[in-house]
């Protein structure tokens, strides 16, 4: 009985502390951005910024996805090669049937092959872990026989110009990023949808016992997160013209790094769009002012990891608090 | 062989507003088998662990071996000679038997490296002293339970142990491999080990202990000479009198038969279980732990699946559903365990109250907070349950206000049947006495009711008919006159006993 406390007396201050608190990624985000500020004067520019915001918006679109399957308590590791995937299609395509019928079929493979990884999941009974382990190298193999092992390039390339939309230093990547991280932070709080993700990651028995179904609702994550693997691949393959076997080598981890640092838990139950809005957009000033101050890119690594393990040990001491 | 050779006294144990352990003294003799009994919760596990130093007692010395002794942990524990063979065993399926028996204090050289022919040959002879007939060099995950559970026991000779713990050693054993494990009992005890025996079982208690010691709420009840007792007396000590509490009962107006079970098997859980309950009615449900009924009403729900058996709705025969159908229907399930089944711990009130409607809160799958708001606030009063507001995580309220939600969220709906698994465990009195108003507010309104609980008072208290469960199977019915401690103490052991003989 002594957490109970009255919580209309709370000040505009108080809540915004205990926001902090739960969304402490963005106090080192306001960190990182003052440091580089400092150091170096390209930093603070529109139009340095408008760029970390593309460059972080194609991972921050994966995050999107992975976030909802890691509040489910599971993870994807085939993002990456998804992504590839789609981005071939897309290109290779689209001298056969047309620019928006290959998006499209890229997106349906994005779609397709994040059902398949969610089916296998949840009826097997295998660990997504293992699962998805199996799609990062599969998949990748099977966009290595469909491109030739040859990077496609488009032949039309008014392709290229599709995504050169801007509103002020926002590219349409960047729009496109926020608008599904809006979203989908929209789906999470005010969806059955969303409610039955936190209620599935934080205990699958009392969920299950209240007449949830788990297994349909496994699925249907791993199928959004399939498609904005095709989403992030498709603008990839706008921005570059061509569509390389290797693209998105890695991602997955850059990814998963991106949710994690943002406070969403691996053990799922417990995170949110805000959270990786901030981790994504952290990694990316990270990269980004690490590359102004022209840092080797073997000390860039070992920054990353270092915040990360930092962000996430933060996150365990913050938590420690609120809990005695 | 009278020496005592474990001695407790005066074990005091708490956790934040709970009195665990109050003033526990036990004494253990060499070379006997000394049981020890008592519902969930009475505090058995509690004072296993204060023995095997997982946990440290406030108050009380543990005498072992004539001098006052201190346990450091477990590993602690069993070098001085007192080992705890847990219900889950213990045991790393990956390695062999030999490194098992010796697992974290296996012999190495000044380097840390292992001498394995020393660990193999040490295995071998605490392997032969037991007549196993593996040998040490076997990997552990393919041995059955019942050897992996000697893999346990030969601790006990590889550390020459002189207390010997066994913590429900038969749950998972077949009739021919309990005989071995009591031949083996027997053995330790011709040699002078001093043996604690925990167990639900009284046949086995009955057959294999020289003393029985009974714990009730964290006290002891009193110690027997097995040979001078009988099941009975032990069952009787067990449940005891709890304080007089003032229970409303229903008024006794029932409707049309709600749901009929016929038949209901499972094996090894439950047996040709058949009940049927009308609405307006509550029926009880008694019985000691392990006796099936949480097993049987959650096959009812769909969270289990029955070999045989049918279940009649409201006069039509249905196909075993899962939990979604049976929500649909109209059927509420109050899980025993509230924190494992019943609470996603790390939502609000709100949020789980609505959890298993959502459909009925949500508008194109779009949910509608308001009306969810609405009927948190209903509850909250309605129950009066104390919570900061409807966000606040439910892992920060007490027990009792927890349960509240649970019922909260089985409630909203309006369900026809609710089945209360349970309802008043480890929460406090006012919230107990607030579920029991709420069981005969519940009936009155015409729903189903049924409760399941091992506090005698309570299922008698509440219920217009109990029935006794007793080893997966009922027992009894009682109504009226009928429905009384003496009644229901007779069935339920004298089932028990039958199966002694």
């Amino acid at each position: 009985m002594t957490l109970v406390s009255n919580s209309r007396s709370d000040t505009f201050l108080a809540v915004l502390g205990r926001w902090l608190l739960r969304n402490h990624i963005w106090s080192f985000f306001a960190l990182t951005v003052i440091v580089f500020s400092l150091s170096s004067p390209f930093f603070l520019t529109v139009n340095n910024l408008g760029n970390i915001l593309t460059q972080g918006a194609f991972i921050g679109i994966l995050a999107v996805g992975m976030t909802m399957v890691m509040i489910d308590g599971e993870i994807d590791l085939s993002v990456g090669a998804v992504l590839a995937m789609a981005s071939a299609l897309a290109i290779g395509l689209q001298d056969h049937i047309g620019v928006w019928p290959a998006v499209l079929v890229g997106l349906a493979s994005g779609a397709a092959l994040g059902f398949f990884n969610g089916t296998l999941v949840a009826l097997s009974g295998m660990h997504s872990f293992v699962v998805t382990l199996g799609g990062l190298i599969g998949i990748r193999g099977l966009v290595f026989i469909y491109t030739g092992e040859n990077a496609l390039m488009v032949t039309d390339f008014s392709y290229t110009e599709i995504p050169e939309v801007y509103l002020g230093p926002l590219s349409m990547t960047a729009i496109l990023f926020f608008a599904l991280a809006l979203f989908f932070q929209w789906v999470l709080t005010s969806t059955r949808h969303g409610r039955e993700t936190y209620a599935v990651g934080d205990n699958v028995e009392a969920a299950y016992d209240s007449g949830i179904n788990v297994k349909r609702h496994k699925i249907i994550n791993f199928t959004i997160c399939g498609t904005m693997a095709a989403i992030c691949g498709i603008l990839l393959s706008m921005r570059l013209g061509t569509a390389e076997p290797n693209a998105g080598k890695v991602w997955e981890l850059w990814t998963i790094i991106a949710v994690v640092l943002g406070g969403t838990r691996l053990i799922g139950g417990y995170g949110s769009m805000w959270m990786t809005i901030g981790g994504v957009l952290t990694l990316a000033v990270l990269r980004n002012g690490l590359r102004l101050l022209n840092t080797p890119n073997y000390v860039e690594l070992m920054v990353m990891g270092t915040v990360l393990i930092l962000a996430v040990a933060l996150d365990k001491l913050l938590n420690m608090k609120e809990e005695t | 062989m009278n020496d005592i050779i474990l001695q407790l006294s005066g074990i005091t144990k708490t956790f934040p507003g709970v009195t665990a352990l109050d003033q526990v003294s036990l004494d253990v003799r060499a070379g006997e088998v000394h049981a020890l009994v008592g519902e969930n919760g009475a505090g058995k596990s509690t004072l296993m662990k204060v023995l095997a130093g997982l946990y440290k007692a406030e108050q009380g010395d543990i005498i072992y071996q004539g001098r006052t002794t201190d346990v450091a942990g477990p590993l602690d524990a069993r070098r001085k000679g007192i080992l705890l063979i847990h219900q889950e065993l213990s045991l790393a399926p990956e390695l062999s038997v030999a490194e098992n028996i010796y697992l974290g204090a296996w012999p190495t050289n000044r380097f840390g490296v292992l001498k394995k022919r020393e660990l193999r040959s040490k295995a071998q002879a605490a392997l032969q002293a037991l007549g196993c007939a593996f040998g040490p060099d076997v990997r552990v995950g393919t041995l059955s339970v019942a050897m992996q559970q000697m893999v346990e026991i030969a601790r006990a000779e590889a550390f020459s142990a002189s207390v010997v713990i066994f913590d429900e050693p038969t749950a998972s054993l077949t009739d021919t491999e309990k005989e071995q494990l009591f031949h083996t009992i027997r053995s330790l005890k011709a040699r002078g080990v001093g043996i604690i025996y925990i167990s639900h079982k009284m046949d086995e208690i009955f057959q294999i202990t020289d003393r029985i010691t009974v714990l009730r709420d964290g006290q002891v009840q009193g110690t027997l000479e097995t040979a001078q007792s009988d099941v009975n007396q032990v069952t009787r000590m067990m449940i005891g009198r709890t304080l007089d509490t003032y229970f409303v009962k229903a008024k006794a107006d029932f409707g049309a038969e709600v749901l009929r079970v016929e038949g209901l098997s499972k094996a090894g859980l439950f047996n040709d279980v058949s009940f049927s309950v009308r609405e307006g009615e509550v029926l009880g449900l008694y019985g000691l732990v392990g006796a099936g009924r949480s097993e049987a009403v959650e096959t009812v729900f769909g969270v289990r699946r029955a070999d045989s058996g049918q279940l009649v709705w409201k006069g039509g025969v249905i196909a075993p559903p899962t939990p979604r159908q049976a929500i649909d229907m109209g059927m509420a399930l109050v899980p025993e365990s509230r924190k494992e089944q019943g609470l996603v711990l790390m939502m609000g009130g709100r949020e789980n109250t609505s959890l298993p409607h959502l459909s009925l809160f949500s508008a194109l799958s779009v949910m509608n907070r308001a009306k969810e708001l609405a009927t948190f606030e209903k509850y909250r009063s309605a129950l009066s349950i104390k919570t900061t507001g409807p966000d606040q995580e439910v892992s920060q309220l007490s027990g009792g206000n927890q349960q509240k939600f649970v019922l909260a969220k089985w409630l909203c709906a309006g369900p026809k049947l609710i089945i209360l698994d349970e309802p008043t465990r480890g929460i406090d009195v006012g919230s107990k006495s607030a579920i029991h108003e709420l069981i005969a507010e519940l009936a009155e309104q015409g729903l189903a009711v049924i409760v399941i609980s091992s506090e005698m008072p309570e299922v008698l208290g509440v219920s217009h008919r109990v029935l006794a469960m007793s080893e997966g199977e009922i027992v009894g019915s009682f109504e009226g006159q009928e429905m009384n401690e003496e009644n229901l103490i007779d069935a339920v052991s004298y089932h028990r006993q039958s199966a002694v003989g």
